[in-house]
């Protein structure tokens, strides 16, 4: 794991940090500020310490981000996005869980995605596994989920 | 032996079935690699909000006990710990397994889970009341240094970085304070609508703990994981019992390091089962044998991790401090119901307490009945891609996190956080301090506040927090267990520096 893995995380940390140092230090009414005011000296000293070995290079723990691991996790990732902060609110939750469990198992079944055999069978899946998510949170629960343009 | 007087309640028809349904449930997830207990319970909370409270800590005890048991079907089957308490078990049951003894190992590991299970619940039933009653000398500045002891404890022993494990504690607690402030209503680090009533801890649990496995599960790509599982034919019960008792050593030292490492906060049923392990290993007359599918090293792990679950939460019913992250979850689904534990839980909700303890004894025996029976089907169940589990448990996820309050604003924060947290940990930050920041913030503050009120009317704040005999020892543990921490770490780091030298 490279030096500015390190650095990068922790500078941010760090920033986040004084942040909230800032506002902690700065806001009124004092009282309400109270806590995190000792939390953010303490938040700010060992981001300062993280931040300071990372420059020196002596930051050793964690296994940082290999181009493998982006590579593998970018489209999940971004489709998972678009369902948390899009898609359950704009289609509905159970249309676009419906269509992010088919997307996200198309992308990352291991099975050739060559043979119509396996689209059958992700598509099976999918069915399946709406089927008794929508019994059980529906039908069975009740639960109140978004439903806006379709169900 | 107040806790008698509750034992019809587990058996109620509707408290039964939960019982039934969290245990089997367990035993399968538990099964699943890369579905932590912790996990497992968390996406649970969501599905008690419409029972009482009783019945939802039910459920979710019983996930508990059983994911931790069910984590050895795929450590024994599959060679791939269920979850990190199952790691021991892998050393000797997936041998076992190779050599044609699988249903033997499996039928060890559940009978010594029950064994272990119980006299870890034994322990919790006949401490908490006796620690109750001592938590009532608990004055604010005892509990705000209660609540950082909780923090620094398992942001120190539980990361490999105590620096990042202390800042991940702080970060937990920063967290905590973002919304309105209790008692000036003034607004506190709102910088999105989403977070106007604050982190919700339920959602915060979620993302936290469900996220970071889904984005794992894709960092894997499209990989055939390629598992092999061993099937396993029809062994004699008896022969089974006879052989755990038999080894009773390695059950004892299983059963009673467990016991220990439970009630020490921070320390979680991975290093129970390593620790009872090792020492079985050198207290037997076979040390040789271990390693090499040795049943003693089956007995002695699986005691261990299953004995640490009802002891890891006596500092939670007791004290209202969560020792683990499971703990910590608990103590959410505690919460959605109204009731906060502490000295006063068993004074005040008898029932709900004792029910739960109790549904935990016998959760442990239908653990062991229904572990020995649905192991085949949970060794299944874990080979599904890690495509089709990192789809569910997503989807449950959002599910979860948006029946909190019917609000998508929660489940930004669940998403917003399980992100962070995952990239987090990939440099060396732990969920589980930042967790118990989130959850003991709130308590550290009430009683910071309630100790500052008290201090100015009083001896001032240095006298009401830095003295008496119970500040000091509180301060002394917090000290000593980032001191230790310390050392620990530069004595391993100066150990890899000599090792690389030698290279």
């Amino acid at each position: 794991m490279s030096r500015i893995q390190h650095i990068l995380p922790s500078g941010l940390i760090l920033a986040v940090g004084i942040w909230v140092a800032w506002i902690s230090f700065t806001r009124e009414p004092a009282g309400a500020f109270l806590f995190p005011r000792l939390i953010s000296a303490a938040f700010v000293a060992l981001a300062a310490w993280t931040f300071g070995k990372a420059v020196l290079g002596k930051s050793r723990v964690g296994t940082g981000l290999s181009a493998e691991l982006v590579r593998n996790l970018l489209p999940g990732l971004i489709v998972a996005g678009i369902y948390i902060f899009w898609a359950a609110q704009a289609l509905g939750f159970y249309t676009a869980t419906t269509i992010t469990f088919f997307v996200l198992l198309s992308l990352y079944d291991p099975a050739p995605h060559g043979q119509p055999s396996t689209w059958v069978k992700r598509a099976i899946i999918t069915a399946g596994y709406m089927a008794v998510m929508y019994g059980l949170f529906a039908l069975l629960l009740k639960a109140y989920t978004p439903r806006e343009i379709l169900f | 032996m107040e806790f008698i007087y509750y034992f019809g309640d587990v058996f109620a028809p509707m408290s039964f079935m939960l019982l039934l349904i969290g245990t089997v449930g367990g035993l399968i997830l538990g099964a699943t690699p890369g579905l932590s207990p912790t996990m497992a319970v968390a996406l649970l909370i969501p599905f008690t909000f419409q029972l009482e409270a009783a019945q939802g800590l039910i459920l979710l005890g019983a996930a508990y006990t059983s994911t931790v048991a069910g984590g050895a079907v795929s450590a024994i089957l599959l060679k791939i710990p269920g979850a990190p308490a199952n790691i021991a078990t892998t050393l000797d049951g997936h041998e076992m397994a190779r050599r044609g003894k699988g249903a033997r190992a499996l039928q060890l590991s559940f009978l010594a889970s029950a064994v272990g299970g119980v006299i870890g619940v034994l322990l919790l039933i006949f401490l908490t009341p006796v620690l109750s009653q001592w938590a009532l000398a608990f004055g604010p500045s005892h509990l705000f240094w209660l609540a950082i002891l909780g923090v620094t404890i398992i942001g120190s022993l539980e990361s490999r970085s105590v620096v990042k494990g202390l800042l991940s504690g702080c970060i937990g607690m920063w967290l905590a304070t973002i919304g309105f402030d209790d008692i000036m209503g003034a607004q506190r680090f709102i910088f999105h609508p989403a977070l106007g009533g604050g982190v919700n801890i339920i959602a915060a649990l979620i993302g936290i703990f469900a996220i970071p496995q889904v984005l794992n599960m894709f960092a894997k790509g499209r990989n055939d994981p390629n598992v092999e599982v061993i099937h396993v034919q029809k062994s004699p019960l008896r022969e089974a019992v006879v052989e755990l008792f038999s080894k009773s050593r390695a059950l004892v030292i299983g059963t009673v390091t467990g016991s220990f490492i439970g009630l020490i906060p921070g320390v979680g049923g991975q290093i129970a089962g390593l620790v009872a392990y090792d020492q079985s290993r050198k207290m037997s007359s076979t040390p040789e044998k271990f390693g090499t599918g040795h049943s003693e090293g089956v007995i002695a792990a699986e005691a261990a991790n299953n004995a640490m679950v009802g002891p890891s939460l006596v500092p939670l019913l007791t004290l209202s401090i969560p020792g683990s992250p499971t703990a910590a979850v608990l103590l959410g689904g505690l919460l959605i119901h109204g009731i906060f534990p502490g000295s006063d839980l068993f004074d005040n909700y008898p029932d709900v307490a004792w029910t739960f303890i109790n549904s935990m004894l016998v959760g442990q025996i239908l653990m062991c009945i229904f572990g020995l029976y649905v192991a085949g089907l949970a060794a299944r169940v874990a080979q599904v891609p890690q495509s089709v589990m990192a789809a569910i448990v997503l989807g449950l996820a959002v599910y979860g996190s948006y029946s909190v309050q019917s609000s998508m604003g929660d489940v930004y924060v669940m998403a917003s956080l399980g992100i962070m947290m995952f990239f987090l940990e990939k440099f060396g930050y732990s969920a589980a301090p930042l967790v118990l920041g989130l959850i003991l913030g709130p308590i550290a503050e009430a009683n910071f506040i309630q100790g500052t009120m008290i201090a100015d009317a009083g001896d001032g704040r240095m006298g009401y927090f830095f003295t008496g005999t119970l500040n000091i020892v509180l301060i002394a543990i917090v000290v000593l267990s980032v001191a230790y921490s310390a050392f620990m770490e530069l004595r391993a780091r100066r150990q890899m520096q000599q090792t690389e030298a030698l290279a």
